[in-house]
């Protein structure tokens, strides 16, 4: 039974990361109309800042929390200053081919630098040790990992669905030309977007260090991981990205414990399963 | 496709008659290569990676489906070849063609799947299928691993040519690729190329006229991982292993890079830009990682401002179609 509760929470903890990784990759859809393949890039640089920070400057791990999105964040909306805003009224598929090229290129850069071995990063004192539970034994650093990233989820969910801010977004999202003829700067607000998607990824890295390792390649695999995950809950709502990546997280973690040699594969699995029954996805509307 | 429909002029005997000139440019320049002391193992590679390429294009730039995991069929065709010409002692002939056949049987399965979303989701779940496919292959035995099937025999095709020597390979390496880019260069001219070319500009229409698009496009999707697979049978008889890296996602975007070079929806386009890629990587190999940012580069660059691509960019130029 300890190994289930173990798995369970290893998939809770993978479902954290699902959870803020395709909910990013949904909300800069939603704006830009680009699938961003090159946010598991970015999740990397969110711990590799993390890593620097530490190691070079001697900020610790709540810092980092608060610094790496921003400047990730920064990072990301350069991106789509310079890049990613020439392909607004081409075929979406050039937005993906340009991410990807970018994921190459930053993943490139990190791999001749830091070769493809693991960093360490230490648990921070604070949440060091384990709690017994009774049923299981809890490392604290896991469990705050789940809580704090359901935590943000749920205030994305907060700003995006029931502020005046998000009210403004989602109108944009429906129809950028009405938005601004009443004086909203779209522009600048697509810019934020990416911004705010690219920051929840390298959130997710920088709570993934201490867990994970850093490694140039963190992000490469998880990423169509993702992938799969937006396509089985389709991105048409928030609430829905948020939940399909922490019960996908959940039914890995039970994968891991029942029948090991299929945790890999079981995302893919149910993604073709989904397909079948309901293309459109779990929470997506008919495309 | 906005983008790329604006070069597509209506096919006119002019526009075949080009076309038929460009390729009999392309078939001669081939046929003297073994006479020119090009590296013969190169020019192969890359003719494999052509025929690949060009049967990747022919689901993007005649169908507009962005196939995001096309590195499946090359791999599962190479393993299938690779295990039956080793352990079945499979003849040549016999054994492209039963890869090839697994290629198309892998074609019908994902096509059903992934043919039910559209844009951009065809492009992530066929990505997902590779990397399940990816994962399936690490862990069959008869795939070897991390070690992949090696030291293949070449054997004897039809019993009488020994694809042991290079000039021998070379020819029918060249004949499966002129074989495999007539089909598709007949498919592209067909009625049912047409019927595809109007579903990738208004597929609402195309419905709204009877056509059964589901139907057609599964058929593009189907002859274009079969003949990716043939292209990947042939290339385990000039690489002769089958390893994971064909089936890996990372060849899935050297695939796309490839045709995005030369020229989405362009005939020779794709040729062209598998010839450059893989003389970048042969000429670039001792650089490591930075082969990859180098693609990264590439990538962006072509998306950014030469979306047409090499060829692409000279058919323009001259308004003509190639």
């Amino acid at each position: 039974m300890q190994a289930l509760y173990a798995q369970l929470l290893v998939g809770l903890i993978n479902g954290s990361f699902y959870a803020l990784l395709s909910l990013g990759l949904a909300v800069i859809f939603g704006m830009l109309n680009i699938i961003n393949f090159a946010h598991g890039a970015l999740y990397m640089m969110g711990a590799f800042c993390a890593y620097f920070l530490l190691s070079v400057m001697n900020i610790g791990y709540w810092p980092a929390l608060i610094i790496a999105p921003i400047a990730v964040g920064i990072f990301g909306m350069i991106l789509e200053r310079t890049m990613l805003q020439w392909l607004s009224g081409l075929d979406h598929l050039y937005g993906l081919l340009l991410t990807f090229g970018m994921a190459l290129i930053i993943q490139g850069v990190f791999q001749n630098y830091f070769g493809s071995s693991g960093l360490p990063y230490a648990i921070p004192d604070e949440l060091k040790g384990g709690m017994n539970l009774g049923f299981m034994f809890l490392p604290i650093y896991r469990g705050w990992v789940v809580v704090f990233s359901l935590i943000v989820c749920l205030l994305t969910w907060y700003l995006i669905e029931r502020t005046r801010l998000g009210a403004n977004l989602r109108a944009a999202t429906e129809n950028p030309t009405l938005v601004r003829a009443f004086g909203i700067n779209v522009p600048r607000m697509i810019t934020l977007t990416y911004g705010l998607g690219v920051g929840l990824a390298a959130l997710a890295g920088v709570l993934s260090a201490p867990i994970n390792q850093v490694r140039p390649l963190m992000g490469a695999d998880l990423i169509i991981v993702v992938f799969a995950v937006v396509v089985i809950g389709g991105m048409g709502s928030i609430m829905g990205s948020i939940i399909t990546g922490f019960a996908l997280g959940v039914v890995e973690g039970l994968t891991k414990y029942f029948y090991p040699e299929a945790s890999n594969t079981v995302v893919f699995v149910l993604m073709v399963l989904v397909l079948l029954v309901k293309p459109s996805g779990l929470t997506g509307r008919a495309n | 496709m906005t983008a790329m429909t604006d070069d597509t002029l209506p096919v006119t005997p002019r526009t075949l008659r080009d076309e038929m000139i460009a390729f009999g440019i392309m078939t001669v320049l081939l046929l003297i290569v073994p006479f020119t002391g090009v590296y013969p193992f190169f020019v192969m590679q890359a003719l494999c990676f052509a025929l690949l390429a060009c049967a990747f294009n022919l689901l993007i730039g005649y169908g507009g489906l962005l196939s995001f995991g096309h590195a499946m069929f090359l791999g599962t065709a190479g393993y299938v070849t690779a295990h039956a010409l080793k352990v079945w002692g499979f003849t040549p002939e016999l054994g492209i063609l039963i890869g090839t056949a697994g290629a198309a049987g892998l074609g019908v399965i994902t096509g059903l799947v992934a043919i039910r979303r559209q844009g951009i989701y065809f492009a992530m779940i066929t990505l997902a299928l590779s990397q399940l496919l990816y994962f399936i292959y690490l862990q069959t035995p008869f795939t070897h691993g991390e070690d992949g099937i090696q030291g293949i025999p070449q054997g004897y095709l039809f019993g009488v040519f020994n694809l042991a020597k290079p000039t021998v390979l070379y020819y029918v390496i060249l004949a499966g690729f002129l074989f495999g880019f007539l089909v598709i260069f007949r498919t592209i001219n067909s009625p049912f190329g047409e019927v595809l070319k109007s579903i990738r500009e208004n597929e609402q229409r195309a419905i709204s006229l009877g056509y059964k698009t589901d139907q057609y496009k599964l058929l593009a999707y189907i002859l274009s991982g079969t003949l990716a697979g043939f292209a990947g049978s042939l290339k385990v008889f000039v690489a002769q292993n089958a390893s994971l890296t064909d089936v890996h996602w990372t060849m899935s975007g050297e695939i796309v890079l490839m045709t995005l070079v030369g020229g989405l929806g362009t005939v020779f386009g794709p040729v062209v830009g598998a010839f450059v890629i893989i003389a970048m990587q042969q000429y670039l190999a001792g650089f490591g990682q930075w082969v990859t940012v180098i693609q990264g580069v590439i990538f962006v660059v072509c998306v950014l401002t030469f979306r047409r691509g090499v060829i692409g960019e000279i058919a323009h130029y001259f308004r003509r179609s190639l």
